[in-house]
Protein backbone atom coordinates (compact mmCIF):
# COMPACT_ATOMS: atom_id res chain seq x y z
CA UNK A 1 0.00 0.00 0.00
CA UNK A 2 2.64 2.48 0.96
CA UNK A 3 4.39 1.70 -2.51
CA UNK A 4 1.67 2.64 -3.66
CA UNK A 5 0.70 5.70 -2.45
CA UNK A 6 4.54 7.21 -2.65
CA UNK A 7 4.71 6.58 -6.13
CA UNK A 8 1.80 8.48 -6.78
CA UNK A 9 3.84 11.14 -5.19
CA UNK A 10 3.26 14.40 -2.89
CA UNK A 11 0.96 16.10 -5.16
CA UNK A 12 -1.47 12.92 -5.40
CA UNK A 13 -2.34 14.06 -1.66
CA UNK A 14 -5.51 13.40 -2.48
CA UNK A 15 -6.71 9.84 -2.32
CA UNK A 16 -8.59 8.60 -5.86
CA UNK A 17 -11.96 8.65 -4.70
CA UNK A 18 -12.89 5.02 -5.63
CA UNK A 19 -10.92 4.06 -2.51
CA UNK A 20 -10.52 4.17 1.10
CA UNK A 21 -8.46 6.35 3.69
CA UNK A 22 -5.02 4.87 4.96
CA UNK A 23 -6.30 4.01 8.44
CA UNK A 24 -9.48 2.75 7.01
CA UNK A 25 -7.75 0.44 5.09
CA UNK A 26 -5.40 -0.73 7.73
CA UNK A 27 -7.85 -0.83 10.17
CA UNK A 28 -10.49 -3.61 7.72
CA UNK A 29 -6.73 -5.37 7.03
CA UNK A 30 -6.18 -5.52 10.31
CA UNK A 31 -9.70 -6.89 11.57
CA UNK A 32 -9.71 -9.51 8.51
CA UNK A 33 -6.58 -11.04 9.34
CA UNK A 34 -7.44 -10.92 13.21
CA UNK A 35 -10.65 -12.78 12.11
CA UNK A 36 -8.79 -15.87 10.23
CA UNK A 37 -5.84 -15.98 12.39
CA UNK A 38 -8.06 -16.81 15.12
CA UNK A 39 -10.75 -18.62 13.50
CA UNK A 40 -8.03 -20.37 11.14
CA UNK A 41 -4.48 -20.07 12.01
CA UNK A 42 -4.69 -20.65 15.78
CA UNK A 43 -6.97 -24.01 15.34
CA UNK A 44 -4.32 -25.35 13.10
CA UNK A 45 -1.51 -24.59 15.64
CA UNK A 46 -3.30 -26.09 18.80
CA UNK A 47 -3.39 -29.35 16.47
CA UNK A 48 -0.02 -29.84 16.22
CA UNK A 49 1.08 -28.49 19.93
CA UNK A 50 -1.23 -30.90 21.33
CA UNK A 51 0.25 -33.66 19.54
CA UNK A 52 3.30 -33.30 20.44
CA UNK A 53 2.46 -32.62 23.81
CA UNK A 54 3.69 -36.01 25.47
CA UNK A 55 6.69 -35.79 23.17
CA UNK A 56 7.68 -37.11 19.92
CA UNK A 57 7.93 -40.68 21.65
CA UNK A 58 4.23 -40.65 22.95
CA UNK A 59 3.19 -39.21 19.34
CA UNK A 60 4.81 -42.07 16.70
CA UNK A 61 3.64 -44.24 19.94
CA UNK A 62 0.44 -43.77 18.49
CA UNK A 63 0.66 -43.72 15.19
CA UNK A 64 2.51 -47.27 14.79
CA UNK A 65 -0.27 -48.75 17.40
CA UNK A 66 -2.05 -51.40 15.13
CA UNK A 67 -5.57 -49.93 15.83
CA UNK A 68 -4.34 -46.20 14.27
CA UNK A 69 -2.95 -48.11 11.10
CA UNK A 70 -5.95 -50.09 11.04
CA UNK A 71 -8.07 -46.53 10.57
CA UNK A 72 -5.45 -44.80 8.49
CA UNK A 73 -5.53 -47.91 6.28
CA UNK A 74 -9.47 -48.35 6.46
CA UNK A 75 -9.69 -44.31 5.27
CA UNK A 76 -7.48 -44.82 2.37
CA UNK A 77 -9.46 -47.92 1.63
CA UNK A 78 -12.59 -45.80 1.78
CA UNK A 79 -10.90 -42.89 -0.58
CA UNK A 80 -9.76 -45.33 -3.15
CA UNK A 81 -12.75 -46.37 -4.09
CA UNK A 82 -14.95 -43.98 -3.73
CA UNK A 83 -12.77 -41.21 -5.20
CA UNK A 84 -12.36 -42.85 -8.38
CA UNK A 85 -15.86 -43.76 -8.97
CA UNK A 86 -17.18 -40.33 -8.14
CA UNK A 87 -14.54 -39.06 -10.89
CA UNK A 88 -15.73 -41.61 -13.57
CA UNK A 89 -19.19 -40.56 -12.89
CA UNK A 90 -18.04 -36.70 -13.06
CA UNK A 91 -16.50 -37.32 -16.59
CA UNK A 92 -19.46 -39.33 -17.69
CA UNK A 93 -22.32 -36.77 -16.14
CA UNK A 94 -20.56 -33.67 -17.56
CA UNK A 95 -20.12 -35.33 -20.64
CA UNK A 96 -23.73 -36.24 -21.12
CA UNK A 97 -25.29 -32.79 -19.42
CA UNK A 98 -22.59 -30.64 -21.41
CA UNK A 99 -22.17 -32.27 -25.33
CA UNK A 100 -25.93 -33.08 -25.39
CA UNK A 101 -29.41 -31.27 -25.25
CA UNK A 102 -32.30 -32.72 -23.13
CA UNK A 103 -35.19 -32.17 -21.62
CA UNK A 104 -34.98 -32.34 -17.92
CA UNK A 105 -30.87 -31.31 -17.78
CA UNK A 106 -31.39 -28.80 -15.37
CA UNK A 107 -33.72 -30.85 -13.11
CA UNK A 108 -31.02 -33.86 -13.09
CA UNK A 109 -27.64 -30.95 -12.14
CA UNK A 110 -29.76 -30.42 -9.26
CA UNK A 111 -30.30 -33.87 -8.41
CA UNK A 112 -26.49 -34.22 -8.79
CA UNK A 113 -26.34 -31.31 -5.77
CA UNK A 114 -28.35 -33.26 -3.83
CA UNK A 115 -25.88 -34.83 -1.66
CA UNK A 116 -24.15 -31.45 -0.83
CA UNK A 117 -27.37 -30.75 0.78
CA UNK A 118 -28.12 -33.26 2.93
CA UNK A 119 -27.01 -33.29 6.40
CA UNK A 120 -24.03 -36.18 7.22
CA UNK A 121 -25.72 -37.79 9.84
CA UNK A 122 -28.82 -38.60 7.31
CA UNK A 123 -26.47 -39.55 4.79
CA UNK A 124 -25.52 -42.23 6.94
CA UNK A 125 -28.68 -43.01 8.04
CA UNK A 126 -30.46 -43.56 4.55
CA UNK A 127 -27.79 -46.61 3.90
CA UNK A 128 -29.06 -47.59 7.75
CA UNK A 129 -32.59 -47.80 6.44
CA UNK A 130 -31.87 -49.86 2.79
CA UNK A 131 -29.19 -51.99 4.22
CA UNK A 132 -29.68 -52.41 7.80
CA UNK A 133 -31.31 -55.27 9.58
CA UNK A 134 -34.54 -54.12 9.10
CA UNK A 135 -33.63 -52.02 5.92
CA UNK A 136 -35.75 -52.88 2.79
CA UNK A 137 -33.08 -54.93 1.18
CA UNK A 138 -33.40 -56.81 4.12
CA UNK A 139 -37.05 -57.57 3.80
CA UNK A 140 -36.73 -58.96 0.04
CA UNK A 141 -37.45 -62.70 0.35
CA UNK A 142 -34.61 -64.81 -1.83
CA UNK A 143 -36.93 -67.97 -1.89
CA UNK A 144 -40.47 -68.23 -3.07
CA UNK A 145 -41.44 -70.81 -0.12
CA UNK A 146 -44.17 -69.40 1.82
CA UNK A 147 -43.67 -72.10 4.41
CA UNK A 148 -39.77 -71.24 4.88
CA UNK A 149 -39.16 -67.68 3.93
CA UNK A 150 -35.89 -66.56 3.92
CA UNK A 151 -35.26 -63.29 3.51
CA UNK A 152 -32.29 -61.17 2.35
CA UNK A 153 -31.45 -60.75 5.48
CA UNK A 154 -31.03 -64.09 6.62
CA UNK A 155 -29.51 -65.04 3.58
CA UNK A 156 -26.67 -62.69 3.60
CA UNK A 157 -26.17 -63.48 7.81
CA UNK A 158 -25.66 -66.95 6.24
CA UNK A 159 -23.22 -65.84 4.38
CA UNK A 160 -21.43 -63.73 6.44
CA UNK A 161 -22.04 -60.06 3.82
CA UNK A 162 -22.62 -57.13 6.37
CA UNK A 163 -22.70 -53.65 4.80
CA UNK A 164 -24.10 -51.92 7.59
CA UNK A 165 -21.79 -51.64 10.60
CA UNK A 166 -19.03 -52.86 8.42
CA UNK A 167 -16.70 -51.77 5.67
CA UNK A 168 -18.90 -51.46 2.68
CA UNK A 169 -21.10 -49.31 4.81
CA UNK A 170 -18.48 -47.07 5.00
CA UNK A 171 -17.70 -47.06 1.20
CA UNK A 172 -21.63 -46.40 0.40
CA UNK A 173 -21.47 -43.42 2.99
CA UNK A 174 -18.53 -42.37 1.68
CA UNK A 175 -19.57 -42.55 -1.86
CA UNK A 176 -22.73 -40.56 -0.98
CA UNK A 177 -21.11 -37.34 0.41
CA UNK A 178 -18.81 -37.14 -2.29
CA UNK A 179 -20.72 -37.67 -4.94
CA UNK A 180 -21.46 -34.26 -6.58
CA UNK A 181 -17.36 -32.97 -6.07
CA UNK A 182 -16.10 -34.04 -9.63
CA UNK A 183 -19.13 -33.45 -11.71
CA UNK A 184 -19.78 -30.00 -10.31
CA UNK A 185 -16.56 -29.06 -11.08
CA UNK A 186 -16.76 -30.17 -14.59
CA UNK A 187 -19.91 -29.48 -15.59
CA UNK A 188 -19.09 -25.64 -15.31
CA UNK A 189 -16.22 -26.06 -17.06
CA UNK A 190 -16.99 -28.24 -20.35
CA UNK A 191 -20.13 -25.99 -20.29
CA UNK A 192 -17.74 -22.87 -20.96
CA UNK A 193 -15.70 -24.78 -23.29
CA UNK A 194 -18.61 -25.55 -25.33
CA UNK A 195 -18.55 -28.47 -28.16
CA UNK A 196 -16.66 -26.95 -30.91
CA UNK A 197 -13.58 -28.74 -30.63
CA UNK A 198 -14.98 -32.53 -30.28
CA UNK A 199 -17.47 -31.68 -33.33
CA UNK A 200 -14.34 -31.03 -35.17
CA UNK A 201 -12.17 -33.98 -34.33
CA UNK A 202 -15.01 -36.19 -34.85
CA UNK A 203 -15.44 -34.08 -38.55
CA UNK A 204 -11.35 -34.82 -38.88
CA UNK A 205 -12.63 -38.65 -38.50
CA UNK A 206 -11.54 -39.20 -34.88
CA UNK A 207 -13.32 -42.50 -33.63
CA UNK A 208 -15.47 -41.42 -30.20
CA UNK A 209 -12.72 -42.57 -27.33
CA UNK A 210 -9.65 -40.67 -29.11
CA UNK A 211 -12.03 -37.61 -29.36
CA UNK A 212 -12.53 -37.94 -25.65
CA UNK A 213 -8.71 -38.73 -24.86
CA UNK A 214 -6.83 -36.42 -27.05
CA UNK A 215 -9.19 -32.99 -27.42
CA UNK A 216 -11.43 -33.06 -24.21
CA UNK A 217 -9.53 -35.25 -21.08
CA UNK A 218 -6.26 -32.58 -21.85
CA UNK A 219 -8.51 -29.47 -21.92
CA UNK A 220 -10.69 -30.40 -18.63
CA UNK A 221 -7.30 -32.58 -16.77
CA UNK A 222 -6.80 -29.50 -14.55
CA UNK A 223 -10.76 -29.08 -13.80
CA UNK A 224 -10.80 -32.85 -12.88
CA UNK A 225 -7.64 -32.80 -11.06
CA UNK A 226 -9.30 -29.62 -8.55
CA UNK A 227 -12.33 -31.86 -8.36
CA UNK A 228 -10.49 -35.14 -7.54
CA UNK A 229 -8.30 -33.29 -5.16
CA UNK A 230 -11.64 -31.99 -2.89
CA UNK A 231 -13.64 -35.06 -3.45
CA UNK A 232 -10.48 -36.68 -1.99
CA UNK A 233 -10.00 -34.64 0.80
CA UNK A 234 -13.70 -34.84 2.23
CA UNK A 235 -13.83 -39.22 1.08
CA UNK A 236 -10.73 -39.23 4.04
CA UNK A 237 -12.67 -36.47 6.60
CA UNK A 238 -15.91 -37.27 6.52
CA UNK A 239 -17.20 -38.02 10.04
CA UNK A 240 -21.03 -38.13 10.51
CA UNK A 241 -21.87 -40.19 7.11
CA UNK A 242 -19.25 -42.89 8.53
CA UNK A 243 -20.19 -42.93 12.10
CA UNK A 244 -23.55 -44.30 11.40
CA UNK A 245 -23.20 -46.97 9.04
CA UNK A 246 -19.66 -47.56 11.21
CA UNK A 247 -20.48 -49.42 14.57
CA UNK A 248 -17.52 -48.77 15.69
CA UNK A 249 -15.30 -51.35 16.04
CA UNK A 250 -11.57 -50.81 16.78
CA UNK A 251 -9.50 -52.04 14.77
CA UNK A 252 -11.93 -52.90 12.12
CA UNK A 253 -14.73 -50.44 11.28
CA UNK A 254 -13.38 -47.02 12.47
CA UNK A 255 -11.67 -44.72 10.17
CA UNK A 256 -9.09 -41.92 10.60
CA UNK A 257 -11.98 -39.19 12.32
CA UNK A 258 -13.52 -41.88 14.24
CA UNK A 259 -10.41 -43.22 15.67
CA UNK A 260 -9.81 -39.45 16.59
CA UNK A 261 -13.33 -39.66 18.55
CA UNK A 262 -12.59 -42.72 20.25
CA UNK A 263 -8.84 -41.44 21.35
CA UNK A 264 -10.81 -38.26 22.50
CA UNK A 265 -13.29 -40.17 24.45
CA UNK A 266 -11.14 -42.10 26.50
CA UNK A 267 -9.18 -39.15 27.32
CA UNK A 268 -6.31 -39.68 25.19
CA UNK A 269 -6.00 -35.67 23.91
CA UNK A 270 -2.51 -35.99 22.85
CA UNK A 271 -3.21 -39.48 20.53
CA UNK A 272 -6.32 -38.00 19.40
CA UNK A 273 -4.07 -34.90 18.12
CA UNK A 274 -1.95 -37.01 16.86
CA UNK A 275 -4.27 -38.75 14.57
CA UNK A 276 -5.91 -35.34 13.79
CA UNK A 277 -1.96 -33.71 12.88
CA UNK A 278 -2.49 -36.25 9.87
CA UNK A 279 -5.72 -35.60 8.82
CA UNK A 280 -4.88 -31.64 8.82
CA UNK A 281 -1.47 -32.09 7.23
CA UNK A 282 -3.78 -33.27 4.55
CA UNK A 283 -6.01 -30.55 4.62
CA UNK A 284 -2.93 -28.25 4.37
CA UNK A 285 -1.50 -30.19 0.95
CA UNK A 286 -5.46 -30.20 0.33
CA UNK A 287 -5.79 -25.89 0.10
CA UNK A 288 -2.01 -25.67 -1.27
CA UNK A 289 -2.76 -28.19 -4.53
CA UNK A 290 -6.20 -25.99 -4.71
CA UNK A 291 -4.22 -22.29 -5.17
CA UNK A 292 -1.83 -24.36 -7.39
CA UNK A 293 -4.32 -25.80 -9.83
CA UNK A 294 -6.60 -22.68 -9.46
CA UNK A 295 -3.23 -20.54 -10.07
CA UNK A 296 -3.05 -23.08 -13.53
CA UNK A 297 -5.79 -20.49 -14.22
CA UNK A 298 -7.65 -23.58 -16.30
CA UNK A 299 -10.40 -23.96 -13.77
CA UNK A 300 -13.22 -21.60 -13.45
CA UNK A 301 -12.96 -19.83 -10.67
CA UNK A 302 -16.13 -21.46 -8.75
CA UNK A 303 -18.43 -18.82 -8.57
CA UNK A 304 -19.92 -20.80 -5.49
CA UNK A 305 -18.85 -24.17 -3.44
CA UNK A 306 -21.09 -26.20 -1.75
CA UNK A 307 -19.16 -28.82 0.21
CA UNK B 1 -35.84 -44.86 -19.73
CA UNK B 2 -36.42 -40.94 -21.99
CA UNK B 3 -33.14 -41.54 -23.70
CA UNK B 4 -34.24 -43.30 -26.99
CA UNK B 5 -37.46 -40.93 -27.44
CA UNK B 6 -34.99 -38.18 -27.05
CA UNK B 7 -32.15 -39.57 -28.95
CA UNK B 8 -34.00 -39.91 -32.16
CA UNK B 9 -34.69 -36.51 -32.49
CA UNK B 10 -32.45 -35.06 -33.95
CA UNK B 11 -28.35 -36.37 -35.42
CA UNK B 12 -25.69 -36.11 -32.86
CA UNK B 13 -22.10 -35.36 -33.56
CA UNK B 14 -21.12 -35.93 -30.69
CA UNK B 15 -20.98 -40.10 -29.36
CA UNK B 16 -21.28 -41.66 -26.02
CA UNK B 17 -24.86 -40.05 -24.94
CA UNK B 18 -26.45 -43.23 -24.09
CA UNK B 19 -23.64 -44.34 -22.58
CA UNK B 20 -22.87 -41.32 -20.27
CA UNK B 21 -26.53 -40.43 -19.53
CA UNK B 22 -27.22 -44.18 -19.02
CA UNK B 23 -24.40 -44.48 -16.66
CA UNK B 24 -25.09 -40.95 -15.13
CA UNK B 25 -28.66 -42.23 -14.38
CA UNK B 26 -27.81 -45.52 -13.12
CA UNK B 27 -25.05 -44.61 -10.80
CA UNK B 28 -27.31 -41.21 -9.30
CA UNK B 29 -29.97 -43.79 -9.10
CA UNK B 30 -28.15 -46.77 -7.03
CA UNK B 31 -26.03 -43.95 -4.31
CA UNK B 32 -28.40 -41.04 -4.45
CA UNK B 33 -32.25 -41.48 -5.34
CA UNK B 34 -32.95 -44.65 -4.36
CA UNK B 35 -31.60 -44.88 -0.87
CA UNK B 36 -33.52 -41.43 -0.55
CA UNK B 37 -36.39 -42.65 -1.46
CA UNK B 38 -36.31 -45.31 0.91
CA UNK B 39 -35.92 -42.85 3.81
CA UNK B 40 -39.04 -40.91 2.08
CA UNK B 41 -41.06 -44.54 1.83
CA UNK B 42 -40.12 -45.44 5.56
CA UNK B 43 -41.72 -42.15 6.99
CA UNK B 44 -45.17 -43.49 5.39
CA UNK B 45 -44.88 -46.69 7.62
CA UNK B 46 -45.47 -43.85 10.38
CA UNK B 47 -48.77 -42.53 11.41
CA UNK B 48 -49.50 -39.13 11.36
CA UNK B 49 -49.86 -38.63 14.70
CA UNK B 50 -46.57 -40.37 16.19
CA UNK B 51 -44.54 -37.95 13.41
CA UNK B 52 -46.39 -35.26 14.83
CA UNK B 53 -45.51 -36.63 18.34
CA UNK B 54 -41.70 -36.83 17.45
CA UNK B 55 -41.09 -33.80 15.96
CA UNK B 56 -43.23 -31.60 18.33
CA UNK B 57 -41.28 -34.09 21.52
CA UNK B 58 -39.76 -31.26 23.91
CA UNK B 59 -36.14 -32.51 23.37
CA UNK B 60 -37.32 -32.59 19.50
CA UNK B 61 -38.09 -28.71 19.71
CA UNK B 62 -35.56 -27.80 21.68
CA UNK B 63 -33.02 -29.07 19.53
CA UNK B 64 -34.67 -27.52 16.54
CA UNK B 65 -34.62 -24.29 18.15
CA UNK B 66 -30.85 -24.52 18.75
CA UNK B 67 -29.53 -25.80 15.70
CA UNK B 68 -31.79 -22.63 13.93
CA UNK B 69 -31.02 -19.91 16.03
CA UNK B 70 -27.15 -21.01 16.33
CA UNK B 71 -26.37 -22.02 12.62
CA UNK B 72 -28.46 -18.22 11.99
CA UNK B 73 -26.01 -16.49 14.19
CA UNK B 74 -22.95 -18.31 12.98
CA UNK B 75 -24.42 -17.14 9.36
CA UNK B 76 -24.98 -13.86 10.56
CA UNK B 77 -20.81 -13.42 12.00
CA UNK B 78 -20.03 -15.41 8.38
CA UNK B 79 -22.17 -12.58 6.48
CA UNK B 80 -20.52 -9.80 8.19
CA UNK B 81 -16.82 -11.23 8.08
CA UNK B 82 -17.11 -12.89 4.91
CA UNK B 83 -18.23 -9.55 3.01
CA UNK B 84 -15.45 -8.06 5.54
CA UNK B 85 -12.85 -10.67 4.12
CA UNK B 86 -13.63 -10.97 0.47
CA UNK B 87 -13.36 -6.86 0.14
CA UNK B 88 -9.89 -6.89 2.07
CA UNK B 89 -8.54 -10.11 -0.44
CA UNK B 90 -9.91 -7.87 -3.35
CA UNK B 91 -9.45 -4.10 -3.10
CA UNK B 92 -6.32 -3.84 -1.08
CA UNK B 93 -2.61 -5.41 -1.21
CA UNK B 94 -0.84 -6.37 1.63
CA UNK B 95 1.87 -8.82 2.50
CA UNK B 96 0.95 -12.33 3.00
CA UNK B 97 -2.75 -11.88 0.70
CA UNK B 98 -2.24 -15.27 -1.29
CA UNK B 99 -1.34 -17.31 1.63
CA UNK B 100 -4.70 -15.93 3.17
CA UNK B 101 -6.70 -16.24 0.38
CA UNK B 102 -5.73 -19.79 0.21
CA UNK B 103 -6.05 -20.00 3.94
CA UNK B 104 -9.94 -19.39 3.66
CA UNK B 105 -10.13 -23.13 2.14
CA UNK B 106 -9.11 -23.95 5.14
CA UNK B 107 -12.77 -25.25 6.92
CA UNK B 108 -13.46 -26.91 3.61
CA UNK B 109 -10.77 -28.66 3.45
CA UNK B 110 -10.28 -30.07 7.49
CA UNK B 111 -12.31 -32.95 8.58
CA UNK B 112 -14.66 -31.86 10.47
CA UNK B 113 -13.75 -33.96 13.41
CA UNK B 114 -10.45 -32.25 13.69
CA UNK B 115 -12.12 -28.85 13.96
CA UNK B 116 -14.02 -29.91 16.93
CA UNK B 117 -11.56 -31.67 18.90
CA UNK B 118 -9.11 -28.28 18.07
CA UNK B 119 -11.74 -26.30 18.49
CA UNK B 120 -13.50 -27.52 21.94
CA UNK B 121 -9.67 -27.65 23.50
CA UNK B 122 -8.85 -24.23 22.24
CA UNK B 123 -12.33 -22.89 24.19
CA UNK B 124 -12.05 -25.20 26.69
CA UNK B 125 -11.87 -23.29 30.55
CA UNK B 126 -8.36 -23.66 30.50
CA UNK B 127 -7.71 -23.60 26.58
CA UNK B 128 -5.65 -20.73 25.01
CA UNK B 129 -8.65 -19.21 23.93
CA UNK B 130 -11.34 -19.96 26.34
CA UNK B 131 -9.01 -18.79 29.83
CA UNK B 132 -9.57 -15.52 28.56
CA UNK B 133 -12.97 -15.76 29.14
CA UNK B 134 -13.35 -17.83 32.12
CA UNK B 135 -12.71 -14.85 34.49
CA UNK B 136 -16.27 -13.24 33.55
CA UNK B 137 -18.06 -16.14 33.98
CA UNK B 138 -18.38 -17.15 30.53
CA UNK B 139 -17.72 -20.75 29.73
CA UNK B 140 -17.85 -21.68 25.30
CA UNK B 141 -16.91 -25.02 25.31
CA UNK B 142 -19.41 -27.36 26.59
CA UNK B 143 -22.12 -24.49 26.15
CA UNK B 144 -24.43 -23.24 23.04
CA UNK B 145 -21.58 -20.60 22.39
CA UNK B 146 -19.24 -23.50 21.35
CA UNK B 147 -21.73 -24.62 19.12
CA UNK B 148 -21.65 -20.93 17.57
CA UNK B 149 -18.05 -21.46 17.32
CA UNK B 150 -17.80 -24.82 15.40
CA UNK B 151 -20.89 -23.29 13.33
CA UNK B 152 -18.79 -20.59 12.36
CA UNK B 153 -16.06 -22.27 11.60
CA UNK B 154 -17.14 -24.58 9.26
CA UNK B 155 -19.42 -21.78 7.48
CA UNK B 156 -16.63 -19.77 7.39
CA UNK B 157 -15.61 -19.60 3.41
CA UNK B 158 -18.71 -19.71 2.10
CA UNK B 159 -19.88 -16.27 1.86
CA UNK B 160 -15.79 -14.97 0.89
CA UNK B 161 -16.13 -17.30 -1.87
CA UNK B 162 -19.46 -16.31 -3.32
CA UNK B 163 -18.56 -12.41 -3.09
CA UNK B 164 -15.20 -12.70 -4.19
CA UNK B 165 -15.57 -13.14 -7.77
CA UNK B 166 -18.53 -10.68 -8.05
CA UNK B 167 -16.50 -7.79 -6.22
CA UNK B 168 -13.78 -8.68 -8.62
CA UNK B 169 -16.06 -7.96 -11.79
CA UNK B 170 -17.48 -4.90 -10.06
CA UNK B 171 -16.95 -1.78 -12.59
CA UNK B 172 -15.24 0.96 -11.08
CA UNK B 173 -16.73 3.64 -13.12
CA UNK B 174 -20.02 2.78 -10.90
CA UNK B 175 -18.29 3.78 -7.90
CA UNK B 176 -16.58 6.68 -9.86
CA UNK B 177 -19.68 8.04 -11.10
CA UNK B 178 -21.03 7.92 -7.69
CA UNK B 179 -17.94 9.62 -6.05
CA UNK B 180 -18.43 12.15 -9.07
CA UNK B 181 -22.03 13.00 -8.22
CA UNK B 182 -20.92 13.59 -4.30
CA UNK B 183 -21.38 10.84 -2.54
CA UNK B 184 -18.91 9.73 -0.04
CA UNK B 185 -17.01 6.55 0.43
CA UNK B 186 -19.52 5.27 2.75
CA UNK B 187 -22.36 6.31 1.46
CA UNK B 188 -20.96 4.39 -2.37
CA UNK B 189 -20.63 1.52 -0.31
CA UNK B 190 -24.08 1.64 1.17
CA UNK B 191 -26.19 2.70 -1.70
CA UNK B 192 -24.20 1.28 -4.65
CA UNK B 193 -21.50 -1.69 -3.50
CA UNK B 194 -24.12 -3.53 -1.44
CA UNK B 195 -26.98 -3.60 -3.59
CA UNK B 196 -24.68 -4.88 -6.44
CA UNK B 197 -23.44 -7.65 -3.69
CA UNK B 198 -26.58 -8.52 -2.14
CA UNK B 199 -27.47 -11.64 -4.59
CA UNK B 200 -23.93 -12.85 -3.66
CA UNK B 201 -24.36 -11.96 -0.03
CA UNK B 202 -27.94 -13.74 0.37
CA UNK B 203 -26.55 -16.97 -1.41
CA UNK B 204 -23.43 -17.67 0.58
CA UNK B 205 -25.67 -16.74 3.85
CA UNK B 206 -28.03 -18.99 2.82
CA UNK B 207 -24.65 -21.97 2.12
CA UNK B 208 -23.77 -20.88 4.75
CA UNK B 209 -26.57 -21.39 7.28
CA UNK B 210 -27.49 -24.48 5.36
CA UNK B 211 -24.05 -25.66 5.97
CA UNK B 212 -24.53 -25.21 9.50
CA UNK B 213 -27.92 -27.20 10.19
CA UNK B 214 -26.67 -30.50 8.86
CA UNK B 215 -23.62 -29.91 10.45
CA UNK B 216 -22.32 -32.98 13.09
CA UNK B 217 -18.52 -33.66 13.07
CA UNK B 218 -17.84 -30.79 14.93
CA UNK B 219 -20.67 -29.74 17.14
CA UNK B 220 -20.23 -33.38 18.80
CA UNK B 221 -16.84 -32.70 20.50
CA UNK B 222 -17.53 -28.86 21.81
CA UNK B 223 -21.28 -29.97 22.81
CA UNK B 224 -21.90 -31.10 26.00
CA UNK B 225 -24.55 -32.96 24.36
CA UNK B 226 -27.55 -32.59 27.04
CA UNK B 227 -30.80 -33.72 25.82
CA UNK B 228 -32.97 -30.58 25.05
CA UNK B 229 -30.03 -28.86 25.81
CA UNK B 230 -26.71 -29.03 23.95
CA UNK B 231 -28.29 -31.19 21.66
CA UNK B 232 -28.53 -29.71 17.74
CA UNK B 233 -30.90 -32.00 15.76
CA UNK B 234 -28.45 -33.88 13.80
CA UNK B 235 -26.83 -35.49 17.06
CA UNK B 236 -30.77 -35.95 18.37
CA UNK B 237 -30.80 -38.02 14.99
CA UNK B 238 -27.66 -39.91 15.73
CA UNK B 239 -29.04 -40.78 19.38
CA UNK B 240 -32.32 -42.15 18.19
CA UNK B 241 -30.51 -43.96 15.24
CA UNK B 242 -27.96 -45.03 18.10
CA UNK B 243 -30.98 -46.67 20.12
CA UNK B 244 -32.29 -48.40 16.76
CA UNK B 245 -35.11 -46.27 17.00
CA UNK B 246 -35.15 -46.12 13.35
CA UNK B 247 -38.95 -44.40 13.02
CA UNK B 248 -38.75 -41.11 14.97
CA UNK B 249 -34.96 -40.89 13.43
CA UNK B 250 -36.70 -40.80 10.09
CA UNK B 251 -39.40 -38.67 11.01
CA UNK B 252 -36.85 -35.86 12.23
CA UNK B 253 -34.61 -36.64 9.08
CA UNK B 254 -37.28 -35.87 6.65
CA UNK B 255 -38.29 -32.33 8.46
CA UNK B 256 -34.70 -31.54 8.01
CA UNK B 257 -34.57 -32.87 4.60
CA UNK B 258 -37.75 -31.12 3.80
CA UNK B 259 -36.04 -27.90 4.98
CA UNK B 260 -32.83 -28.34 3.48
CA UNK B 261 -34.27 -28.85 -0.24
CA UNK B 262 -36.22 -25.36 0.41
CA UNK B 263 -32.59 -23.76 1.13
CA UNK B 264 -31.46 -25.68 -2.13
CA UNK B 265 -34.13 -24.34 -4.06
CA UNK B 266 -34.11 -20.71 -2.89
CA UNK B 267 -30.35 -21.02 -3.74
CA UNK B 268 -30.45 -22.12 -6.70
CA UNK B 269 -33.65 -19.57 -7.74
CA UNK B 270 -31.13 -16.66 -6.35
CA UNK B 271 -28.48 -17.71 -8.03
CA UNK B 272 -30.60 -18.22 -11.14
CA UNK B 273 -31.53 -14.51 -10.87
CA UNK B 274 -28.50 -12.90 -9.94
CA UNK B 275 -27.22 -14.49 -13.45
CA UNK B 276 -29.82 -13.05 -15.64
CA UNK B 277 -29.39 -9.44 -14.35
CA UNK B 278 -26.01 -10.10 -15.69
Amino acid sequence: MAAIISSFGKRQARRRPTTEPVFIRWLLIGVALAFLGVFLVVPLVTVFVKAFSKGVGYYFHTLADPITLASIKLTFIAAAIAVPLNCIFGVAAAWAVTKFDFRWKNFLITLIDLPFSVSPVISGMIFVLVFGAQGIVGRILVNSDPANPVTMSDWMLDHGIRIIFAVPGIVLATMFVTFPFVARELIPLMQAQGRNEEEAARTLGARGWQTFWRVTLPNIKWGLLYGVILCNARAMGEFGAVSVVSGHIRGHTNTMPLHIQVLNDSYDAAGAFAVASLLTFLALVTIVLKAWVESKGATLRPSEEKH
Amino acid sequence: MATSQLGAKKFRVLPGFRLTLGFTLLYLGLIVLIPLAATVWKTTTLTWQQFWQTVTSPFALAAFKLSFGVSFLAAIVNLVFGLLVAWVLVRYQFWGKRVMDALVDLPFALPTAVAGIALSSLYAENGWIGRWFTPFGIKISYTWLGIFVALTFIGLPFVVRTVQPVLEDLDMEVEEAAASLGANRWKTFRRVIIPMLFPSLLTGFALAFARALGEYGSVVFISNQQPGQGQIVPMLIMQELDQFDYAKATALAMVMLVISFLLLLAINLLQWRASRHH
